[in-house]
């Protein structure tokens, strides 16, 4: 695991136990950049499901692939990034849950849960050619109107 | 822990208590083979208590739908009852108040299977 002042990455296993993993790590460097409990609690939900969906279909659950994880710091936001080494996709292609055709599917609610748990989301190419998902949520003392606030 | 069931019987409803967290992996698994077990018996009033469910992901969500169709498949009735904010909230957010019957007390839920 390699960090910096302002840059979290951790190596993950392409297993289940990454999702908690990843989850834990991104609350308490939440945790620690002064987010409140609900908002830890939408970020762990967040990274979660970005986790899941490298687990399942970025990586197709194949033991021999990583998922990066990333944790960095701009002035006002922290940005998580996770990256697979699938083949990447468009966030244009992936159906909306919300759908009536779509509401008794036992999957595809990933995205829009990260969509809604975070400020925003977009979906990138991975060094690799996989995807890498950047997750933005403004940090806490961002909103207090203070001209001084910095990251940690 | 992952997630605990404990089944019941009132009358013809089975009724099954959870507690932990209904996520990706033993959780939905738990919760899939449960609910597949409860068919296979012949229930088909199957009530689900999740007021000791505090965490559920997106797999979680698929569980809930997948069994609500397993269920009505065999012409049975799910319901959800007791649901804490979070999964409450989760079951907002995803449109899922429009598939799920929620009930806020087992004498409702009963009552509920009871009516029609």
């Amino acid at each position: 695991m390699a960090a910096s002042n302002q840059r979290l990455e951790v190596t993950l296993d392409t297993q289940l136990e990454s999702v908690d993993l990843a989850e834990n790590i991104v609350t308490r460097v939440a945790q620690e950049a002064g987010f409140g409990e609900d908002e830890l609690h939408r970020l762990g939900m967040a990274v979660r499901e970005g986790v899941i969906n490298a687990y399942n279909y970025g990586n197709c659950q194949d033991k021999r692939k990583k998922i990066h994880l990333a944790v960095e710091f701009e002035p006002e936001t922290m940005v998580v990034h996770i990256v697979d080494e699938g083949c990447g996709f468009e966030l244009s292609d992936v159906e909306d849950p919300l759908a009536e055709e779509n509401l008794l599917r036992t999957s595809g609610r990933g995205i829009f849960l990260m969509r809604a748990f975070m400020d925003d989301l977009a979906v990138r190419k991975g060094p690799t050619g996989g995807a890498d998902l950047v997750m933005f949520k403004k940090l806490p003392h961002a909103d207090s109107g203070n001209g001084n606030s910095q990251a940690r | 822990m992952t997630l605990r069931g404990t089944c019941r019987q009132i009358d013809d409803v089975a009724i099954v208590d959870f507690s932990g967290k209904i996520t990706l992996g033993e959780g939905s698994a738990t919760l899939r083979q449960t609910v597949r077990d409860l068919v296979g018996q012949g229930q088909r009033k199957i009530l689900l208590n999740l007021g000791d469910v505090d965490y559920i992901d997106s797999s979680g969500i698929g569980e809930l739908v997948g069994a609500y169709t397993t269920v009505r498949g065999a012409s049975g009735e799910l319901k959800l009852m007791q649901l804490t904010k979070r999964v409450r909230d989760l079951i907002q957010i995803t449109r899922l108040f429009t598939v799920f019957d929620v009930q806020s007390d087992e004498a409702a839920a009963i009552n509920a299977f009871a009516k029609k």
